[in-house]
């Protein structure tokens, strides 16, 4: 039976390291609350220019937007991946990458290129390693809350290759978070945007334009995307800290295990050593 | 008299929404004051300052904007506020700062992202060495 001095430092340090994970599973906890509470307050802004895009849409119909026009011929894509900057969450950016190398895949089946926009380090970690694939932009370390003033650049390399033409459709591919033990991996069409998600209008009028219709409907659909991308970010860093949170969780309870059987194990050695101790003793006095 | 109903929201936080007598707002192409019934009007504005007459605080309110849209409705006023400053020599150079980062992050070797791939190998090298360790025990026995 191995020392009992051994079993006891190694039933200390796991203790410290189940401190450690407590810790993180907490912090995670709270900060996955604050990230909540931010993602609902972008919900009223994309709401609000969802609202009058959709009456722009009707109203203007001589004007027809790149963004809303479907293009049949796909020369390119375009993948905005969202990621974590840390590790130590579950599965949570494994299964998104998976997911968006399946769908890059299909595209390179049908010799379409794909162009790559990421946020966070571990996405940029992880295409770097499987190489091969243009990166056109990249964007780590924004922190628990970012502003939307970093995701402007980035959206806009997407949306001039777009209008350019070097790539006909946008996907933004992101953890959707259903509640805390559930973040599903998620890709959904950025560009060309869908009319039937934009708002129905009820009552027809047309809108005075100032400067021009063409410039007002320009600035409300680029503000429009990148209200989506922005949420993309945030929702992501919600997932992030309620993924942590659960593998904090079940870090910390296997260590609670593992400190218990130690426990046991420890107790054995202990007694087995009393045990022979006195069997010496009662031996030695026999002898006598 | 009848009131306008004003929403000030922005990306990242919804700002102000509640009833309003008037709204002043710096348009583009110049300042523009909004009683209840104006005709529908979408325009840009320009960074500045949105005032309202709020009915509920019964005084005026000032907020700062450093530009956005702006729409009108007979009884509605939304103003989709920007929290950054923009342009489009602004934006890009931040397109410029984003491409930047990604050429320096796919050739720089040394950034912080390596550590991944470091402590994928070091996961690599402990396992290797877990498996020798486990095969000199087995040869001994």
């Amino acid at each position: 039976m191995s020392g009992e001095k051994e079993i006891r430092t190694k039933i200390a340090s796991i203790r410290n390291t189940q401190k450690i994970t407590k810790a993180m599973e907490m912090v995670a906890a709270s900060k996955m609350r604050r990230a909540q509470d931010r993602m609902a307050a972008t919900r009223p802004y994309a709401t609000k220019i969802r609202e009058v895009i959709g009456h722009l849409a009707h109203a203007n119909v001589e004007y027809r937007h790149p963004f809303l026009e479907s293009r049949e011929e796909v020369r390119g894509v375009g993948f905005i991946v969202v990621s974590t900057d840390r590790g130590l969450c579950g599965g949570l950016n494994v299964n998104l990458f998976k997911n968006v190398l399946r769908a890059m895949h299909e595209w390179r089946q049908q010799q379409v290129p794909v162009r790559l926009c990421l946020f966070g380090a571990k996405g940029t970690a992880f295409f770097k390693r499987i190489g091969g694939i243009e990166v056109v932009a990249q964007t780590s370390h924004l922190g628990d809350a970012p502003r939307l003033e970093e995701v402007i650049g980035q959206v806009k390399i997407m949306l001039d290759d777009y209008v350019e033409g070097r790539i006909d459709r946008v996907y933004l591919a992101e953890n959707e978070f259903v509640n805390t033990m559930t973040q599903r991996p998620n890709i959904a069409t950025l560009l060309p945007t869908p009319p039937a998600e934009l708002e129905t209008l009820e009552h027809y009028w047309d809108y005075l334009y100032e400067p021009g219709a063409r410039e007002v409907l320009d600035g409300l659909l680029m503000r429009y995307i990148e209200s989506l991308v922005y949420r993309g970010v945030m929702e992501n860093i919600a997932c992030e800290m309620a993924a942590r949170m659960v593998a904090m969780k079940s870090a910390s309870d296997n260590a609670g295990d593992l400190i218990d059987e130690l426990q046991l194990i420890y107790n054995k050695a202990r007694q087995a050593s009393i045990t022979q101790e006195i069997s010496e003793i009662v031996g030695g006095a026999a002898a006598v | 008299m009848s009131t306008l109903q004003v929403e000030i929201v922005s990306a990242e936080h919804e700002i102000y929404s509640g009833e309003a007598n008037w709204v002043i707002a710096p348009a583009v192409m110049g300042e523009v004051g909004i009683y209840p019934r104006h005709t529908p009007l979408i325009t840009h504005l320009k960074p500045g300052e949105v005032r309202v007459s709020a009915v509920e605080e019964g005084e005026e309110l000032l907020f700062f904007v450093s530009g956005g849209m702006l729409e009108v409705q007979p009884h509605q006023v939304t103003v989709l506020s920007d929290t950054a400053m923009r342009g489009a020599d602004l934006d890009e150079a931040k397109a410029e700062e984003a491409k930047r980062r990604a050429e320096q992050a796919l050739s720089d070797r040394k950034a912080d992202f390596d550590e991944a791939r470091a402590l994928a190998e070091l996961a690599e090298a402990a396992a290797q060495l877990r498996m020798i360790q486990k095969l000199r025990k087995t040869g001994r026995g």
